[in-house]
């Protein structure tokens, strides 16, 4: 764990410049989908609406600095706070279903925020979007002003979040809360029997789900600018559940690996091809017939069983 | 009260009309998706794609049959719930059979084979909406308005194939070897059902019910290569409402959402609808998890 | 012909001879000849760059092979390497030969900041181009700007004369939202009607629309009694015609996407033949055939074209050199298939902006990226272009603050699934005084 993120902190020094940007967004998107990852992988709990915590995350964001004028990191707090509400609230009505029905429930109000999005058009601007170029002012630490869209400040910001992602991951399976979450992803009657409220503890995974997902969002929305409806539609709750699948769910580090590889992968299909998308599809079946563990997963099982 | 009401005589109309014709073809959409959830235990995410492939084949028979939409039209009811019907059924064999059913192992699958059909679509059709000449085409003249009168048509014919999806249920061997698979799969098999190829059956029904309402809806719309996603969203929530499993409750969902969707769209704003009827889904769940009809898993 | 002296096809000076001038036959005749005098024969402007650069100027073009835009990026695409073939058998730019580098974008705002990271850092090119949908200018300009490398739109979208994005994002060769209704609102109250319905997509497209033709209203005394916004998912449009008002004398109309058909269809079978005026954006229309099924309620409504479809309706020298040479016969399709009908309203402004981008180069004298502050002021210092092949739907005027430029609108009528010129508006039609100076802002 230590030796990926010390190999992730010193790349920044070696990389090009492409390389060095694309890896800041895919930190960031790698903690997205370990946000997802608690649900799905540790819960056992599969979710197609999780964009709307990132969306959340980002416009609560977004429009604290644009509309409201708050610096970065006030508006930072105010994406998570709102991502949590919004989690909670959600887990409360979801989380009566569970399985299938949780999977489409999570994805029809996963649209609804997509679509008040556009309802709110005022706030939101609608499908077009903003940016915050103008109205982010620099981030003032002690005596130094760091501009958010600064290649170096966006890595070592995107690796913090990353690394705090990880952490966070890492606490909660080695924490009897995780144990319990794991017991309920394995049966969840059982679990029940055992005297355990299954609801709470799903609910709590849930909500810290949601907000480490809009917390991605929501310095997804500062380092990158680009706030829009785009972030809530439905492809970007399939993208995690991809990410997460093709790196390995259930592993600390299946999603930064599958965030990374399906990333360079639609950068050099769409080279040569323009039905990228075909070959996505081809490898989300693949990898369900054949490697339904994902990739870090098959390396857990072959060689290492130690991998969290 | 009345003022209002004879003031609004025309919208209320025109809202009952429009909102039963959607009724009808949702209906036809969302109970394939209903049937495969019911028997096979699996919800397809590609359900869509199939309803777009049926428009988009029902233009490829109009294409072929040149200056007879009549004839095109028939052409297509034949061809594209088979192909498609087809199609599922190899997805079946070769996929859903291999990750045995898996609730959430096909859900991925079936993303998989959504993206798939749709970027084979986009390349051999091209990304543009291509329009599809109704077989008859006739207005009918309200006092008020006036109103496809192959939208009626295609009411009427829903809801024949629903009758007829009815039938197929209660009366033949096929039918009754669902509703055994459906109530309990293994008790079934030990009955000498013979579950697996229900279950292929059943799938390409559901596919094929798809690419007929693919074909009856084109002439109203255009096909194109993205346009399986929003029938997609609205069956969810249809089988959701209804209970999943639950044929019944689909149609009576559908009708709901249908009907005040139609309402709603005409009296305030459509985005407000599609909010609504999403609330109205969180509504059911509060205070009927398993949807309206909804049974408990067996 | 002299060196420096007049050669028509580069930036003028003066404002008002754009508009004084005719713009037929004679102007273009004697820019066609100017491009080709200046190119070849000018050797001040040669031998700037023979020293060593013979290399290519590499410009990106992020076009939208997949997603709800694929339709315009085909076309897009196939007028860009068209003008690139053109300016390289006329000398290239400044000598050097062009090489266009595409990348396909989905039409989605992720992957096009992506796509301009991608160039800038990856494929090195000199300039990015070409971008259409404003969500997805939105998305990818904020990444041109602090790579700090010129990207230049063909959009039509209001965002860059808004002032919302950064001083690197130009839009010099397709008329705005705003530019464009402005220029049409004056001849559609006055000929059409002044009660006025206004039914447009629920999004940012529509909005401006509904906001400018409200603007406009006031100013030309008309009123607006209703305004209906659609969701762009919406494939059934029948219950949105019953809240058109009763006295209703226009039908104003800018439905965009897959259910555009449709929306036509339905209308005529909601009207009948006891229907009010319409007025229609082509936007509708790219890359449909008129004489699609259900299309024939259209006849004897109008719609707002950028460039007339049809070859009779500009026929200028420059019109068809520039409609041959991307492969458009008079019908306004594919030459090598009659069925596919070209976005003939929008595709030219990839043509134009090539040729804008390659007088910017020769005028900075740019060589590499250490000369974009160059190039983008002499950009600025542009007052616009004139109509001829470099720029065949009409001369436009530039605003170096806006990095808009305004140009030239056509009206036409349906008459038998065909479209009739009515009426063409003035450059003065759609102007607005720019609202925001990017000038002022730093490299």
């Amino acid at each position: 764990m230590a030796g990926v993120l010390l190999l992730l902190f010193v790349l920044q020094f070696i990389l090009p410049a492409y390389h060095h940007s694309t890896f800041s967004k895919i930190m960031v998107l790698a903690s997205y989908a370990m946000g997802f990852n608690i649900l799905l992988g540790y819960t056992g709990l599969m979710s197609l609406g999780h964009a709307m915590f990132f969306s959340t995350g980002m416009y609560a964001t977004g429009i604290s600095v644009y509309h409201f004028g708050y610096t970065g990191i006030p508006a930072l707090g105010i994406g998570v706070l709102c991502t949590v509400l919004v989690s909670m609230l959600l887990g409360l009505v979801a989380l009566r279903t569970s399985g299938v029905s949780f999977l489409i429930v999570t994805l029809m109000f996963g649209q609804a925020v997509f679509l008040s999005i556009l309802y709110f058009d005022q706030f939101t601007l609608g499908q077009d979007g903003f940016t915050l170029t103008k109205e982010l002012e620099p981030l003032v630490l002690g005596n130094a002003s760091y501009s958010y869209t600064d290649p170096t400040f966006k890595y070592n910001a995107a690796w913090f979040l990353f690394a705090l992602s990880l952490v966070i991951t890492n606490i909660l399976i080695l924490s009897p809360i995780g144990r319990v979450l794991i017991a309920i992803r394995e049966n969840e009657e059982r679990t029940q029997m055992l005297g355990y409220n299954t609801y709470l503890y799903k609910l709590f995974a849930m909500t810290l789900s949601g907000a480490l997902s809009g917390l991605a969002g929501s310095v997804h929305a500062l380092l990158f600018s680009y706030v829009g409806a785009t972030f809530a539609e439905i492809h970007h709750s399939i993208a995690p559940l991809l990410w997460t699948l093709l790196g390995g769910v259930g592993t600390t580090l299946g999603p930064l690996l599958g965030t990374g590889i399906m990333h360079y992968l639609i950068d050099f299909t769409s080279g040569w091809t323009s039905a990228y998308l075909l070959i996505v599809g081809a490898i989300l079946v693949l990898l369900v017939i054949g490697a339904p563990q994902g990739l870090m997963g098959l390396v857990r099982q072959k060689r290492f069983p130690w991998l969290p | 009260m009345l003022v209002w009401f004879e003031d609004n005589v025309a919208l209320l109309f025109l809202a009952l009309l429009d909102g039963t014709v959607t009724a009808f073809v949702l209906a036809l959409i969302a109970l394939g998706l209903s049937l495969v959830f019911g028997v096979m235990r699996v919800v397809n995410v590609a359900h869509g794609e199939f309803f777009m492939l049926g428009a988009v084949l029902a233009w490829a028979c109009f294409h072929f049959t040149g200056n007879m939409p009549l004839l095109g039209f028939l052409l297509a009811l034949i061809v594209a719930p088979v192909l498609v019907g087809g199609l599922a059924m190899l997805s079946d064999r070769f996929i859903l059979h291999r990750i045995q059913y898996n609730p959430e192992s096909t859900i991925v699958a079936t993303i998989g084979l959504l993206y798939i059909i749709q970027q084979l679509v986009l390349s051999f059709f091209g990304p543009e909406a291509r329009p599809v000449e109704a077989p008859i085409y006739f207005r009918v003249q309200f006092p008020w308005f006036g109103y496809s009168g192959y939208k009626l048509i295609v009411a009427v014919l829903s809801g024949f194939l629903l009758l007829l999806t009815w039938f197929l249920m209660v009366r033949s061997k096929l039918g009754l070897y669902m509703r055994a698979t459906q109530q309990d799969a293994e008790i079934a098999q030990t009955f000498g059902v013979p579950t697996r190829s229900v279950y292929s059956k059943v799938f390409a029904i559901g596919a094929g019910l798809a690419a007929l309402a693919g074909v009856l809806v084109v002439p109203i719309r255009q096909a194109d290569y993205l346009m399986g996603l929003e029938p997609l969203l609205l069956s969810f929530i249809v089988v959701i409402i209804g209970g999943l499993g639950s044929l019944r409750g689909t149609l009576v969902a559908a009708f709901i959402v249908g009907i005040s969707d139609g309402f709603i769209s005409v009296f305030y704003e459509p985005t407000l609808a599609k909010m609504l009827a999403t609330v109205l889904v969180a509504a059911v769940l509060i205070v009927k998890p398993t949807g309206l009809f909804g049974e408990e898993p067996g | 012909m002299e060196g420096k002296e007049k050669k028509p096809e580069q930036s003028v000076k003066n404002k008002s001879q754009i508009s004084r001038r005719s713009l037929f036959g004679t102007t273009a005749a004697v820019a066609g000849a100017g491009v080709l005098a200046s190119n070849l024969t000018d050797p001040i402007v040669r031998s700037a760059y023979a020293a060593g650069s013979d290399a290519p100027i590499r410009i990106g073009f992020q076009v939208h092979r997949t997603g709800i835009g694929a339709t315009y990026g085909k076309w897009y695409e196939r007028t860009t390497n068209a003008a690139a073939k053109y300016i390289n058998e006329h000398g290239g730019m400044g000598g050097r030969p062009v090489e266009i580098v595409p990348e396909d974008d989905g039409t989605d705002p992720k992957r096009g900041a992506d796509v301009v990271e991608k160039f800038a850092t990856q494929h090195k090119v000199d300039f990015v181009y070409g971008t259409l949908f404003s969500h997805v200018v939105m998305g990818s300009s904020p990444r041109a700007g602090e790579l700090k490398i010129p990207y230049f739109v063909v959009s039509e979208g209001y965002h860059v004369a808004s002032g919302a994005l950064n001083r690197y994002v130009f839009q010099p060769c397709i008329t705005d939202v705003r530019s464009q209704i402005s220029a049409m609102s004056g001849w559609i109250f006055n000929n059409l009607g002044k009660k006025m319905t206004l039914i447009y997509p629920d999004y940012a497209f529509g909005y401006n629309h509904r906001d400018y033709a409200s603007a406009a209203a006031e100013k030309h005394g008309a009123k607006i009694s209703a305004k209906l916004a659609i969701p762009p998912t919406a494939s059934s449009f029948t219950r949105y015609f019953a809240k058109i008002p009763k006295d209703t004398e226009v039908i104003y109309h800018v439905m965009v996407g897959p259910g555009v058909l449709t929306f036509v269809r339905e209308m005529g079978e909601h009207f009948g033949s006891n229907r009010p005026e319409i007025f229609g954006f082509i936007d509708s229309l790219e890359g449909v055939a008129l004489d699609s099924p259900g299309l024939d309620f259209l006849n004897g409504t109008y719609f707002w074209e950028a460039m007339p479809r049809y070859a009779d309706g500009y026929p200028t020298h420059g019109e068809k050199v520039y409609r041959n040479a991307v492969g458009v016969n008079a019908n306004g399709a594919s030459k090598s298939d009659s069925k596919d009908v070209s976005t003939y309203s929008h595709m030219f402004g990839c043509w134009e902006t090539l040729f804008a981008i390659k007088e910017a180069v020769e005028q900075s004298g740019y060589r590499d990226k250490r000369d974009y502050a160059n190039l983008i002021e002499t950009f600025e210092g542009f007052q616009g272009f004139n109509e001829g092949i470099a720029h065949p739907q009409g001369s436009k005027m530039f605003s170096g603050k806006s990095h808009q430029c305004y140009g030239q609108q056509f009206i036409s009528k349906v008459e038998n699934s065909k479209f009739d010129v009515v009426h063409r508006t003035s450059i003065e039609d759609g102007y607005y005084e720019p609202e925001t100076d990017y000038t002022k802002l730093p490299l």
